[in-house]
């Protein structure tokens, strides 16, 4: 592979919003070169910038090329002069006016400096506070316009930071940015799962003295016990409809797959094993569980219907492979692969059955798609501390997320929003 | 020839605690038990203080093992013959004192999922539940719980720590 040893760091230092250093290497083959002129109006703002967030969202994916707009300032149309910005396939300007009652309106132009056309052209209005989120809508938008793939800038992640013995389960931004903590606990919380519209997060936490299946409603902060038979109650994931989780049970002795209703009734046992069956998720069409077994000697990726029956063996190579989460098309899966000794973030096809490693290794464990399968999440440790990372569906561009304090594990990247 | 076999463990298990996980991992072909054994104090001091601390210990008949710990190899749940005889003292003191209850905690080192290790963790405190009771316990007098890899004793990437962390736990919890 091709490394144009292009690295960029960007601390976002100097203020109390300082919670990440975003490190990021490597660059997709094609590169966008685009432009951001600083939007009117936001001369004056100190800290984070909607035309700020706006470039480190794209700048994040390594599908763009960043040019600096030099001096040129131009926030209308009117203002461009085609002719100053050879190299530059597109150019995003705008404006920010204060309106009464904290409110602002926002008006933006993504131009298409090729062929000199408006390729978009909005206002929106909002409260002062939702500059961050309007941000990424804007990103969002000139993604989905330059690439033709949704983005997924306004999504958010969920996962547990962990502090000697406080634990605390976190929703943030996309970026990592706009942290809210959900539940804080002596006690290790594990697993979070998103519901399919994004409104509720399930989870296990250990604050019954042993693994209990929870789910909690993110508005409102309300929390409902799914599962917490005798023994271990684990690993909930969501049917695609919502209406159901699959999750692990030991109360007949070893781990083994189950589903239930959303509001915890209706308990059905899919896998008879007497061995290890975990981590299930469900296929986008929701037919079939991906899940992870030992039951042919050592831990390995498996399918099976959502009924139960029969199991497939999926994963062959390396020493063990862990934690499958189907991509956003159902036709691929990621994973963590262990080989000698070493965790690796790996990609398999169902149609070709080829694997292929998108990372060069390290504590690599709990990848999962972004909503449009551009991109993997996943946890891994640097300098000894446990931090988030992710990497292009096709492995060539990686991102460090470090924050400032306690251990990330177990992230995982939330659904499209209804907007 | 077994009933020497088990003294001998015996007596290696009441010498020190150590040696019996010097064997545990003597599927880790680089591991000299030497080796083993000198990052082994800092367990020892663990256990023992942990056995301070249950002040139920002092209150029930006058023998509970010492020794409450069990290793595992790893990705290994199945009871090592060199910990059996830790077990079936256990489970004969249960089986003596019928009041008595416990608490089996199984945990397990961080390479692999940590649902993989929740799910390794409670087979292992499951079957050391089953060797409980083969020794005499009653089933009512042991609950299981597995941490996986969410409580390490020792948190360090290396097999010394991780040697430390595929174990289960017999934790008296009645007065």
């Amino acid at each position: 592979m091709r490394w144009l040893g292009f690295i960029v760091l960007l601390c976002v230092a100097c203020s109390a919003q300082a919670e990440l250093t975003i490190e990021i290497t490597g660059a997709g083959e094609h590169q966008i070169p685009i432009s951001l002129v600083r939007f009117a109006g936001e001369e004056g703002m100190s800290g984070q910038t909607i035309s700020s967030v706006v470039s480190n969202d794209l700048m994040r994916t390594g599908l763009f090329k960043m040019i600096d707009p030099a001096g040129r300032a131009p926030h209308e149309p009117s203002e461009v002069n085609y002719a100053e910005w050879s190299g530059v396939d597109a150019l995003l300007i705008g404006s920010l006016r204060a309106l009464d009652g904290g409110r602002v309106e926002v008006r933006f132009r993504l131009l298409d400096m090729v062929r000199h056309i408006e390729l978009i052209g909005l206002a929106v209005t909002a409260k002062n506070e939702q500059l961050r989120a309007i941000g990424h809508r804007v990103a969002d938008l000139v993604f989905e316009k330059l690439t033709g793939s949704p983005g997924v800038f306004s999504t958010r992640i969920a996962y547990v930071n962990r502090e000697g013995k406080n634990y605390r389960l976190v929703v943030a931004d996309s970026d990592g940015y706009g942290e809210q903590t959900l539940l804080a606990l002596n006690e290790p919380i594990m697993s979070p799962a998103w519901s399919p519209d994004g409104s509720q997060l399930a989870y296990v936490s250990f604050e019954r003295g042993h693994a209990a299946v929870f789910a909690q409603t993110l508005a409102t902060r309300q929390r409902r016990l799914l599962a917490d038979f005798p023994g271990s109650n684990s690993a909930p994931t969501w049917s695609p409809d919502g209406k159901r989780l699959a999750l692990v049970l030991t109360r007949d002795g070893s781990s083994q797959l189950y589903t239930v209703r959303s509001d915890g009734s209706d308990l059905r046992r899919i896998t008879f094993s007497e061995t290890i069956d975990t981590e299930p998720m469900y296929s986008p069409d929701g037919k079939y569980l991906l899940f992870t077994s030992d039951r042919g000697g050592s831990a390995q990726i498996y399918r099976t219907a959502v009924e139960g029956g029969d199991a497939e063996r999926l994963t062959f190579d390396g020493s063990n492979n862990f934690s499958p989460r189907f991509s956003p098309d159902g036709k691929s899966f990621v994973f963590s692969h262990l080989d000698g000794g070493v965790f690796y973030i790996a990609v398999q096809d169902f149609e070709t059955k080829q694997m292929q490693i998108l990372t060069t290794g390290g504590w690599e464990k709990k990848p999962s798609f972004a909503p449009n399968g551009k991109l993997v999440l996943f946890a891994t440790e640097s300098q000894g501390r446990g931090i988030l990372a992710t990497v292009s569906s096709d492995g060539r561009v990686k991102q460090k997320m470090v924050a400032q304090r306690g251990d990330i594990r177990e992230p995982i990247w939330g659904p499209f929003l209804k907007q | 020839m077994k009933k020497i076999i088990l003294s001998i463990l015996l007596v290696n298990l009441l010498a020190a605690c150590a040696s019996e996980k010097a064997k545990e991992t003597v599927s880790e072909p680089a591991t000299t038990p030497a080796a083993t054994q000198a990052a082994e104090p800092a367990a020892g001091t663990a256990e023992t203080a942990q056995t301070a601390t249950a002040p139920e210990a002092a209150s029930a008949e006058a023998a509970i093992p010492d020794n409450r710990s069990v290793f595992f190899p790893f990705d290994v749940d199945a009871v090592q013959p060199n910990d059996q005889a830790t077990v079936q003292a256990h489970g004969a003191y249960l089986g003596k004192n019928k009041d008595v209850k416990v608490r089996v905690e199984g945990n397990a080192d961080e390479r692999g999922s940590s649902e993989y290790n929740l799910a390794l963790g409670q087979r292992r405190a499951n079957n050391v539940k089953k060797a409980l009771i083969v020794s005499g316990a009653k089933a009512s007098q042991i609950q299981t719980v597995s941490f996986g890899e969410e409580k390490p004793r020792c948190s360090e990437h290396n097999e010394s720590c991780w040697s430390q962390n595929r174990r289960a736990d017999i934790v008296y919890t009645t007065k």
